[in-house]
């Protein structure tokens, strides 16, 4: 009993692994790390809301093999993401790249905290202020 | 100014901001090509008609022409080929017609039955030569210039207008 149940969660581990789109194997591990990491983060231009590594679409597939190819000669990551954002632009990169038209992507979350914080810094000073101020506040110690 | 009235304003700008943004963009999922403006990425591929005579793409400098993407397997290509038969007809641009990852036997009989309005159709069989025009969905147009510059590129099917007014004008009048 209990093997059937550790064999049908071994099964349901490995499903996804069966249902990969990609089956790519490269010689090298490191290799094969880099070109999983590099088609995960490269748009399917066609789908254009998956990454090149999970759309089964004919392009997709010639991307891919244009990645291997490229990592196999021997291409640094940059080089093959230049490659790509030469042919389709930056939009093929999940990552956007950081640039004068991308700077602001990257400085917004940044701006916005740092005004949440000088706002929640501002109440609390009030609120600090305004109980110091009280004659009839007590402390629960008091 | 009311204070409560501030997330109010901040939400009529961000609401005016993005109604222009969509207004705007009649080209929705459409991507501007990075090649505006740079070299055609030369090519050597078999012609379709006659695979013993590849075509050049450098045999095209010094004149104007057109570069269409098109397969058997596209439907918007079905659509926009009475739009390149009569663009043939006018005899304004030349077409060359990269048939993109298809069937050989299959691309012939299309050209047999629907006409051909190609001066040659190189065959693209592993798609390499579409990557590197960029291509990411049939049918796409390029626009080239004399010294092979991709001067414009239309995305999606052609039609009459579109032809006059995008392709002719603009080689006509650069």
């Amino acid at each position: 009993m209990k093997a059937r149940v550790l064999l049908a969660i071994a099964g349901l581990l490995l499903a996804p692994a069966a249902l990969a789109i990609d089956t790519t194997q490269l010689p090298d591990p490191a290799l094969q790390a880099r070109y999983e990491a590099l088609t995960h983060e490269l748009r399917c231009m066609q789908c254009q809301n998956q990454s090149i590594a999970d759309s089964p679409v004919g392009l997709a597939s010639d991307l891919r093999r244009e990645v291997a190819e490229q990592l196999l000669a021997g291409s640094s990551d940059q080089q093959v993401r230049d490659y790509m954002s030469a042919r389709y632009g930056d939009f093929i990169l999940f990552r956007p790249r950081m640039s004068a038209r991308t700077a602001w992507l990257w400085a917004l979350p940044g701006v916005l905290l740092l005004g949440g914080v000088v706002v929640a810094w501002r109440i609390v000073r009030r609120r600090s202020a305004m109980v110091a101020d009280d004659p009839d506040f007590d402390t629960p110690d008091s | 100014m009311n204070r409560y009235l501030w997330p109010l304003v901040a939400f009529a700008l961000l609401a005016i901001v993005l109604g222009v943004g969509i207004k705007n963009s009649k080209t929705k999922g459409v991507v501007a090509s990075p090649l505006i403006g740079k070299a055609a990425p030369d090519f050597v591929l078999p012609d379709l008609r006659d695979p013993d005579r590849p075509f050049d793409s450098r045999s095209m400098r010094g004149r104007w022409y057109v570069l269409n993407v098109w397969g058997t397997w596209c439907v918007e290509c079905r659509a926009e080929h009475a739009a390149l038969m009569a663009a043939k007809a006018s005899g304004k641009l030349p077409i060359v017609g990269l048939n993109w990852k298809d069937d050989s036997a299959g691309a012939l009989g299309w050209l047999a039955q629907l006409g051909d309005p190609y001066v040659a159709v190189p065959v693209d069989a592993d798609g390499r030569v579409a990557i590197d025009y960029g291509v990411y969905g049939a049918p796409e147009s390029f626009l080239i210039d004399p010294r092979g510059i991709i001067v414009h590129k239309q995305i999606g099917a052609l039609t009459d207008a579109i032809w006059e007014s995008d392709f002719v004008a603009r080689a006509v009048t650069p």
